[in-house]
């Protein structure tokens, strides 16, 4: 009788064993295999994305054909930013927005000032920023014409553009602003083990 | 002055507000524990024996007076704090209050809050959610689709990479009228729950990922349309779309009804609101991945695409704002966490660093959770200095503000991880030292 379960108990093993083969075998087919699909999203094409397509990439991919000028950007920033920024777009006492020009020469000392001018290394990042994100009150009302003449007026209060300029989708991604190689990356764990 | 400007480590003090009645709290707490002190250590009658309350002498409130639970009104001081009035009112964060917390989970009520443009009320019937770029079958979901789809449930700390960042400073504004709790003005932005969701890896395999994509924009639905570049291989690792955090669904303030949950990332690349990824070659060079959430080093260059928070620890009990009510025991608490794994070990230093022994983990081992630790002290009523530090399972010992200091010198805003300090006096109170 003792024998006997003895015996059962080796077959049901050997099954056990041949049954635990077979699933590491399926499990490796399943995984060479292509990720599961749900069948669940919809379909979409470019033009149903179109309205929410607005990023902009420092190559220019993203920006909507059109142009602005200087001289136009400095009306529009009277009428829609000054408000928050500044007259001057400095910031200050008594404006809720940061200051948007100066400070280039100062990020190495003690007191850096960081702005548009000083600091960001693309202005295809300052027409996406106005586009998507400003006024903070109406964000998105903005017509190109207008983004890319803010753009231009901005960079040209940084000392980045001349007066007469007019900025369009292929001049833009073509300014070289005066921090473009202030960025390193990430080399952290950067500090060594204290001493026990 | 402008809250656009450096809302993540912002130390303004301002108006007083009614949170200067927390103190009270404690006050009375110590009371209590004063009694108890007495209770134990002299034979002999209370001064004041018991009676019997009235909650014990007639039925208590209905049931379900409050279909969404509230905490007993004696808790009404445990708040998130802003440490300024938020102006644009949508612009700014509210820290939570550690000081006030056990264990590792916070409730959604006080997770702490961190927003360029408010909390938009978003309707899950017409939300939406586009997965597209570099893909092979560009994808639209509903917040029902994603519910059908294989969930996950992760418990995960978020921390704001702007946290402790008044610590830069060798003479950081810390307590204010408006938080009369160090640990919370300093250590607020710093939350842990249990996140629900669904692995981004499972959505990436539905829209059939091109091998040449090595980044992915995340946006949000708000009207700041917040976006970051993430590398892909965090997809691929362990990145979640979530909609439901300790068991309900995502509360308004954390993303409603759909975000991003980047474990172990600063807070901010775990988009809220989340309407879109796109998949990409090269990072976006978005602005709050160049001009914000970059870190200043002396020489003027900054770091980018600092992503991990790396290991920290903090006493929460007791810590500035508590008041010891005698010498004797005490059990030191506080909290640990890594966003490269588990924390291994945590050191308590009750003589300011000179000496250090091994506290007790407490709870599971989480990889990028919150570590609860404790730690049996008895004070003998002299001043000391209290501290902790944190170990994770790489082997990374959390340093000290000075060793920080030597590398990133004190403009680099984001990041600081370094021993936070506190100070016993003699009477019991604690303050921060740097």
């Amino acid at each position: 009788m003792a024998h006997s379960n003895i015996s059962y108990s080796g077959l049901a093993m050997i099954r056990y064993i041949f049954i635990l083969c077979v699933l590491a075998l399926s499990n490796q087919a399943s995984a060479a295999k292509k990720p599961a699909q749900y069948g669940i999203g919809q379909a979409i094409t470019d033009s149903d994305i179109a309205a929410w397509n607005i990023d902009v990439s420092p190559n220019g991919n993203g920006l909507p054909a059109g142009s602005g000028s200087v001289t136009n950007g400095q009306v529009v920033f009277k009428d829609k930013c000054a408000v928050c920024h500044g007259p001057d777009a400095k910031g200050g006492t008594g404006f809720v927005g940061p200051q948007l020009v100066g400070g280039q020469g100062t990020l190495n000392t003690s007191t850096p000032v960081k702005t548009i001018g000083s600091f960001w290394p693309y202005a295809t990042t300052v027409f996406d920023y106005i586009n998507r994100a400003m006024p903070y009150t109406k964000p998105q009302s903005l017509t190109s014409t207008e983004v890319y003449s803010l753009t231009a007026y901005l960079l040209f209060l940084n000392g980045i553009l001349s007066e007469t300029t007019v900025l369009d989708d292929h001049s833009l991604p073509l300014v070289l602003m005066p921090n473009r190689n202030g960025f390193v990356g990430d080399p952290r764990p950067d500090v060594k083990k204290p001493k026990r | 002055m402008s809250n656009l400007k450096n809302n993540d480590n912002e130390e303004t003090e301002e108006d007083s507000d009614k949170t200067l009645k927390s103190r009270r709290r404690f006050l009375s707490a110590s009371a209590a524990l004063s009694g108890f002190a007495v209770a134990q250590n002299s034979v002999g009658a209370l001064d004041n024996p018991l009676t019997v309350p009235q909650w014990s002498k007639e039925p208590g409130a209905a049931t379900n007076k409050n279909p969404y639970g509230q905490p007993s009104s004696f808790e009404s001081d445990v708040v998130r704090r802003t440490r300024s009035a938020p102006n644009p009112p949508g612009v700014g964060s509210s820290l939570t209050p550690l000081q006030d917390l056990e264990g590792i989970i916070t409730p959604g009520g006080l997770h702490y809050e961190r927003h360029h443009a408010g909390v938009p009320q978003i309707d899950p019937d017409q939300h939406r959610f586009v997965v597209h770029g570099l893909v092979s079958n560009p994808k639209i979901f509903t917040i029902d689709d994603i519910l059908r789809l294989p969930s996950v449930s992760r418990i995960h700390f978020l921390e704001c990479s702007g946290n402790s960042g008044a610590l830069w400073s060798d003479q950081p504004t810390l307590a204010s009228a408006r938080i009369p709790f160090p640990v919370q003005a300093i250590h607020g932005l710093l939350s842990c729950s249990e996140w629900t969701g669904v692995r981004l890896s499972t959505i990436l395999e539905q829209v059939g990922v091109s091998k040449t994509a090595k980044w992915f924009l995340a946006e949000s639905a708000d009207s700041a349309g917040m976006t970051r570049s993430i590398p892909i291989d965090k997809a691929w690792d362990d990145a979640l779309v979530v909609y439901a955090q300790n068991g309900e669904r995502l509360r308004p303030e954390q993303g409603y009804p759909l975000r991003l949950l980047l474990p172990g990332f600063e807070g901010n690349t775990s988009v809220k609101w989340l309407r879109r990824i796109k998949l990409s070659t090269e990072p976006f060079q978005t602005r709050e991945e160049t001009s914000k959430y970059t870190d200043l080093l002396p020489d003027g260059k900054a770091r980018q695409f600092t992503f991990v928070m790396e290991a920290k620890s903090v006493i929460t009990y007791p810590s500035p704002g508590h008041v010891l009510s005698g010498p004797g025991f005490y059990e030191i608490r506080g909290l640990a966490w890594s966003g490269r794994g588990y924390i291994k070990r945590v050191d308590v230093s009750i003589d300011g660093g000179l000496t250090w022994k091994q506290a007790t983990l407490e709870g599971p081992r989480l990889s990028k959770a919150l570590q609860r630790f404790r730690f049996p002290w008895t004070w003998s009523s002299s001043p000391a200095i209290i501290q902790s530090r944190a170990i994770d399972n790489t082997g990374y010992v959390q340093p000290t503000r000075e060793q920080l200091v030597a590398v990133r010198g004190v403009n680099s805003n984001y990041h600081f991880n370094g021993i936070t300090r506190w100070e016993v006096n003699a009477d019991g109170t604690l303050k921060h030292i740097v």
